[in-house]
């Protein structure tokens, strides 16, 4: 019974990643075509910068950039923490 | 570890590497790189300062640097380089750009352009904070390792 019940669901699960791989889209096709035209188009107008990276990464996507800090920041404090004990005692 | 080869090589390669680092983070909206790139490659020249001198210098060089306190100002930088924007407008929002304000203020001309280094608004203050944020972290990592684990008496 449990057996069967794997068995089931197994087939399901690769039918499942079957149908997923036959609807993928074709190679090279963009996902979201208008934000990267929008992006490419009004960039150096609205944010000032020759460098698009730059401002899709501290304008547009701010808060993602926010988070990477926040990472680093997390970071340094679990490295300076974890390592303070013994420098005090040496 | 500090033998003549790298000390030789460290005085003329750490300067160089500082002040990549520094172009980096100062151009960063204008080419390749930014905050992160920047302050990394700042302090993997300060890396090579540390690893290239003796203990006791580096102990006492870096005793008045305050490298928590840079972090900090980095991080409080940046939020509050982004909740500028809350001036009429949303968080991150880019207010100094095109307003002709004295630094970085200027607007950037329209199309195929080499870029002017007085543009940007907010995006270079970002930069500079972010910079100096990564530069202080990873350079108080170093040296932590350095300080622990670091030969006491070499040479």
């Amino acid at each position: 019974m449990r057996r069967s019940l794997g068995l089931f669901a197994f087939i399901g699960f690769t039918l499942f990643l079957l149908a997923a791989a036959i609807s993928l889209r074709p190679f090279g096709e963009p996902v979201h075509t208008e934000m990267d035209t929008y992006f490419i188009q009004h960039a150096q107008e609205e944010a000032s910068a020759n460098n698009v990276v730059t401002s899709v990464v501290f304008d547009y996507r701010g808060f993602d950039t926010l988070g990477e800090a926040t990472v680093l920041f997390t970071a340094v404090a679990g490295v300076l923490m974890a390592l303070r004990k013994r420098e005090v005692s040496s | 570890m500090t033998t003549v080869i790298i000390k030789t090589t460290t005085k003329f390669l750490a300067s160089l590497i500082l002040t990549f680092g520094a172009y980096i983070i100062l151009h960063g909206h204008l080419t390749p790189g930014g905050g992160f790139q920047g302050g990394a490659v700042f302090a993997s020249g300060l890396a090579l300062l540390i690893v290239a001198n003796r203990y006791d210098d580096v102990k006492r060089a870096f005793k008045r640097v305050p490298l928590s306190s840079l972090e900090s100002i980095g991080a409080l930088g940046f939020l509050g380089t982004a909740a500028l924007g809350f001036m009429g407008y949303t968080f991150f929002k880019n207010v100094i750009a095109n307003s002709g304000f004295p630094l970085f203020g200027e607007p950037t001309p329209i199309g195929i352009n080499p870029g002017y280094l007085n543009t940007g608004g907010t995006l270079t203050y970002m930069n500079i904070f972010v910079g100096t944020k990564v530069l202080a972290g990873l350079t108080s990592i170093i040296l932590i390792f350095f300080l622990l684990l670091g030969v006491k008496k070499d040479e």
